[in-house]
């Protein structure tokens, strides 16, 4: 152990003197966020339009007025077909995304615990995922006929597959140290899966669950615009056979507001299940 | 010959003709060895010497790796790795308490945290720990198992020169107060020479040098007289005066 001791022998620095002052040095990142910022476009577009609308640039016909939208959306709301179509919209996209999430759990639980069940699952699922999902609506048709169980049959092979995806690689790149922890500490099997695989399988899940909402959607509009005779889909497909364009963005603003509070759902639960992570990005 | 030879009679691990190889190569040959229960040894080598794999044998995690010869080793070991590895999802006290359950385990726990100067930390996250108190939560949770055997491996390898010095000193208090058998791996000649009793160095898959040291505790890095073993274990690992 040596200590080097240096001293300085020369006069006290002054600000005026040769030595120049420290400048900080030009910053190259955005800098801090500003507050609500993010929904600064948005609102500007919407000025855009209502003020196109209001100076007559706009063919009502085409892209109706902001007003006209939401008048037309209060209509349909009072007079319930509005709240008869979205519960139908809802249904079907909440049964196809609980079935899609329970198996795609199930799935990956069992193909990322055990040998076997990998060899049996992993490779089907990899099969599944390169079928485009919507190329088996006419197949499904056939099986199932038109009514609701096909249309939350597509729903549910949508979700589930990322879902799948995400959960199963997160639990095979479980940390292999910690897998040596397990094993040193005398973990037995089960609480090695509830206290070192599922926790770090967590976030890998998460990626696949939002994934696996937006899915969802994406899922239950196709379906809704091809065949079927009530949802949101259905109305705005009947609105395009009359013309209404207003009705078609009330039906898109619609769909717009349920993504937009899933995801934020999804979000929420897993800042909260996550807090550890907090810590690294604080 | 160590000193306690005599009244440590049984023991603690015994290792016979202990062979393991890694694709061919052989980096054990034949190792004959016993630990006393109680003695705390440091197992030196250069990187490659084979010194974890050792290791990792009496901790029984060389699952897949071709071996033979004979080994015994108490049922409680606990094992410190060069990284803390605390789970980065569990808070310090549950990740200390990983493995045990038990009415006591919570008491014992905040016992084994606050031995290793970590009361007032039970509730915080892994992340939020340095380096040192990372490995002293580590330390924590090897003892809350009251191990008969404890192995080190490299564990303060990753500290800086200071926090080092200091976790020297709280693994011989440990050591003194719970009085497991210790195999620390180290390659740090000056580390083994402070904490251990007793020296061996891996050599070429054999022990090379059986060296005890018979110096009282706490022992100094400035000991004139820990020069002596020094030379004796740089020679035996290869370095010469040249070298240096």
């Amino acid at each position: 152990m040596s200590a080097t001791v240096t001293t300085t022998a020369t006069a006290p620095v002054t600000p005026t003197e040769a030595s120049p002052q420290v400048r900080r040095r030009r910053r190259l990142s955005p800098g801090r966020r500003l507050p609500a910022t993010r929904l600064l476009g948005p609102a500007l577009i919407l000025a855009l339009w209502a003020a196109a609308s209001a100076a007559g640039q706009l063919d009502p016909g085409a892209i109706p007025a902001p007003w006209t939208v939401l008048e037309t959306g209060v209509h349909l709301w009072t007079d319930g077909t509005l709240p008869n179509d979205i519960l139908t919209s809802l249904q079907r996209a909440g049964s196809g995304f609980a079935i899609g999430l329970t198996a795609g759990i199930a799935l990956a639980l069992a193909a990322g615990l055990s040998r076997t069940g990998e060899a049996l699952i992993d490779g089907s699922v990899q099969l599944n995922r390169a079928i485009p999902t919507l190329g088996l609506i006419p197949l499904f048709i056939l099986w199932l006929g038109i009514g609701e169980t096909f249309k939350v049959a597509i729903i549910a092979i949508v979700v589930y597959i990322p879902i799948y995806l995400n959960t199963h690689s997160a639990l095979s790149g479980i940390d292999h140290r910690f897998v040596e922890l397990a094993e040193v500490q005398g973990l037995s099997r089960y609480a090695f899966i509830r206290r070192i695989v599922i926790p770090g399988a967590l976030p890998g899940f998460f990626v696949g669950l939002r994934l696996g909402v937006t899915g969802s959607w994406l899922g239950l509009v196709v379906l809704e615009q091809i065949n079927a005779t009530s949802g949101l889909g259905y109305m705005m497909f009947q609105a395009q056979n009359y013309g209404q364009t207003d009705v078609i963005l009330v039906g898109l603003v619609v769909y717009g507001i349920f993504g937009l509070i899933s995801d934020s759902a999804v979000r929420l639960i897993e800042r909260r299940v996550l807090s550890w992570r907090r810590t690294l990005s604080s | 010959m160590a000193p306690h030879a005599e009244q440590l009679t049984r023991p603690a691990v015994q290792l016979r003709g202990l062979t393991r190889s890694f694709e061919g190569r052989t980096v054990l040959d034949g190792i004959d060895l016993d630990l006393p229960a109680g003695q705390f040894t440091a197992l030196l080598g250069h990187s490659g010497s084979g010194k974890s794999t050792l290791l990792r044998a009496v901790a029984g995690l060389d699952h897949e790796v071709a071996g033979s010869g004979r080994l015994t080793a108490p049922e409680r070991v606990s094992v410190v790795f060069q990284d803390s590895r605390l789970l980065p999802w569990q808070r310090v006290l549950d990740n200390v308490l990983l493995g045990l359950d038990g009415k006591e385990a919570d008491r014992k726990g905040r016992e084994a945290l606050a031995e290793v100067g970590l009361k007032g930390r039970e509730r915080a996250w892994p992340n939020e720990l340095s380096g040192g108190e990372a490995q002293r939560a580590a330390l924590a949770r090897s003892l809350v198992r009251e191990p008969e055997l404890l192995l080190a491996d490299e564990p303060f390898g990753a500290l800086d020169a200071l926090t080092r010095i200091r976790m020297h000193v709280l693994l011989r208090q440990l050591w003194e107060r719970h009085r497991p058998s210790v195999l620390l791996v180290t390659h740090d000649v000056d580390e083994a020479i402070v904490l251990a009793d007793r020296v061996l160095v891996l050599d070429q898959g054999r022990i090379g040098l059986d060296l005890t040291i018979d110096r009282p505790h706490p022992r100094s890095y400035r000991d004139p007289l820990l020069g002596e073993y020094r030379e004796r274990l740089l020679a035996a690992l290869g370095v010469t005066e040249d070298h240096k």
